[in-house]
């Protein structure tokens, strides 16, 4: 049987030659972009085709890699689920403490802002009994810890103690049914008394139906109930109606707004403070900076202030002396003006954690300081 | 002028005449012709319609009726054709070559030798011929539009047609005789 060549072996020649004679042409002309023929013809001949065997390659390397090459894909599956879950639980853990950490700075930076002598003390159950609202605290008597001492966070107030044991105290919430705090408005200072009601929300009693109340308005501590000092955040105002003789007003406590939380501040000792004007921004916790190196000086840092009250009065005067060319202390016959307005010197540090506690400030005392412009820091035990 | 009376298809391929050629002839009437079209234009420009390179394929291909040698003759003078002009090597190499196969092909199914079958030819080939020549430099980029004139090429394919009648006559004196 002949074959193919042979059989057409003139088309076959006729064939052969023209190829010949198109790539001979392809080779001398050049397309507009001065590339010759031949190798644009190539290209356009070849990249189709590799195209086609990459594709084919690639499904190919695919479909055996997705299908056929499955024998270990069971054991790294399970390998990757418990790698998985294991970092999920690292996760949780790592997300804990850091939320630990930033709780325990913003309680210290908290109760290193307020006058008021506070214990730090951490929830650790809750009380027995479903329609108790109390936890139990690990700070007792040892710790100084009484009986009706208030419970605050830096949200707001949260409770009070109700018992006392040696290392541990329950705390009755502020939405416990037995719980009551007096409370006051901002500007106009409306007084009233919120009460728990055993559900999220706290009624505000005893508010005459011709005070100024509305929704929205911030609720701070009066400090009439002897518990909570004057100034600490207690809730908002969510609904008022017009009732005789008093309004209905229902507020939200806003220390309990991120449920019970786990680190809250005793009030040992209470200092009243003024209600602010101003609705409290969203406080951020300063962070300092890392300290200079040893041996070098933080640049701009004033010098520390020390000494009495005295100490700085006189610095004062001294200043305004010397600013109106007065030798301090001199006997020019000529008397300064101390009534002019001249910056105080900076005010003595506040006393650092684990130094003695300040006496407790009563209320005239307290005026006193305002009066002389002291500023009292805070004192947290821990 | 002794044409061949009867019919002009052949019932088979045996009862065509295989003409044959010596090498000298073979070589100088192609080149003959090319040389013609070079050089005759040169001083009568009237007869630079003649594609005589194309008519000498076409003759030898029909009058050997052998398909290779038809395209071989063809892709040769082309080229040579190519060389000596402008155009690219193988515009015309490829045209004449696929003339000469498909007249060696015609040749073994048609008598070549009536008078009227190589008028028809010879102007069915050169229409065919500029046909080409016309799709393969529309294709290529030459630089230059390539004008479609059929008018043209009836008028000039007519008169090759005569003159390829004559000259077909004048090269059966130059073949050998079974």
């Amino acid at each position: 049987m002949e074959s193919a060549p042979n059989r057409y072996r003139s088309f076959t020649v006729l064939v052969l030659v023209i190829f010949a004679q198109l790539v001979l042409l392809a080779v001398q002309v050049k397309n507009d972009q001065n590339v010759s023929v031949i190798r644009s013809w190539t290209v356009t001949a070849v990249s189709p085709v590799a195209r086609v065997l990459e594709w084919g390659r690639h499904s190919s390397v695919g479909f055996i890699r997705n299908y056929v090459l499955l024998r270990d894909a069971n054991d790294a599956n399970r390998r990757l689920q418990s790698e998985v879950d294991r970092l999920k639980v690292e996760n949780v853990f790592l997300k804990n403490e850091l939320n630990l950490a930033d709780r325990a700075k913003a309680l210290e930076a908290f109760a290193a802002r307020v006058p008021s002598r506070t214990l730090a003390a951490t929830v650790f159950a809750s009380a027995a009994g479903s329609d108790s609202n109390a936890v139990l605290v690990d700070r007792g008597s040892v710790s100084g810890v009484e009986r009706g001492m208030g419970v605050v966070t830096p949200d707001g107030i949260v409770g009070k103690v109700l018992r006392v044991y040696a290392m541990s105290s329950m705390v009755g919430l502020i939405d416990d049914q037995d719980f009551a705090a007096g409370v006051v408005t901002q500007n106009p200072q409306v007084r009233g008394v919120l009460k728990g009601q055993g559900k999220p929300m706290c009624k505000v009693d005893y508010v005459p139906f011709e005070d100024k109340i509305a929704a929205g308005d911030l609720l701070f501590t009066s400090g009439e109930d002897h518990i909570f000092p004057r100034g600490f955040p207690v809730g908002v105002v969510t609904s008022v109606r017009n009732g005789q003789p008093f309004k209905e007003i229902w507020a939200e406590p806003s220390g309990l707004r991120r449920g019970v939380p786990e680190d809250v501040l005793i009030i040992l000792e209470g200092v009243h403070q003024d209600v602010p004007e101003a609705p409290p921004s969203n406080q951020t916790v300063y962070i300092n900076p890392s300290p200079p190196a040893a041996g070098q000086p933080e640049e701009g840092a004033p010098p520390a202030a020390v000494g009495t009250e005295a100490d700085r009065v006189r610095a004062q005067a001294q200043a305004i002396s010397e600013s109106q060319g007065h030798p301090f202390g001199g006997t020019d016959g000529k008397i300064p003006d101390f009534n002019a307005n001249h910056p105080l010197p900076p005010a003595a540090p506040a006393p650092q954690p684990g130094a003695e506690a300040p006496p407790p400030v009563s209320s005239s005392t307290r005026r006193a300081n305002q009066a002389a412009g002291a500023s009292s820091g805070g004192k947290q035990d821990r | 002028m002794s044409y061949s009376s009867g019919r002009i298809l052949l019932s088979s391929q045996r009862e065509g005449q295989v003409s044959r050629f010596r090498t000298w002839v073979m070589l100088v009437v192609p080149l003959a012709a090319i040389l013609f079209q070079v050089y005759i234009p040169l001083f009568f420009q009237f007869l630079k319609f003649l594609e005589m390179p194309l008519l000498v394929v076409v003759y030898f291909a029909l009058m050997r009726r052998s398909q290779i040698g038809g395209l071989l003759t063809g892709a040769l003078v082309g080229l040579a054709q190519d060389s000596l002009s402008k155009d690219p090597l193988g515009l015309h190499g490829i045209v004449n070559t696929l003339v000469g196969y498909f007249a060696a092909s015609v040749g073994v199914r048609l008598d070549v030798d009536h008078g009227v079958i190589r008028f028809l030819l010879a102007l069915f080939f050169y229409m065919f011929h500029q046909l080409l020549c016309w799709m393969i430099e529309q294709a290529l980029p030459l630089g230059h539009q390539p004008a479609f004139k059929i008018d043209e090429w009836v008028v000039f394919g007519l008169l090759n047609a005569v003159v390829a009648v004559a000259l077909f006559h004048f090269l059966d004196k130059l073949r050998e005789s079974a």
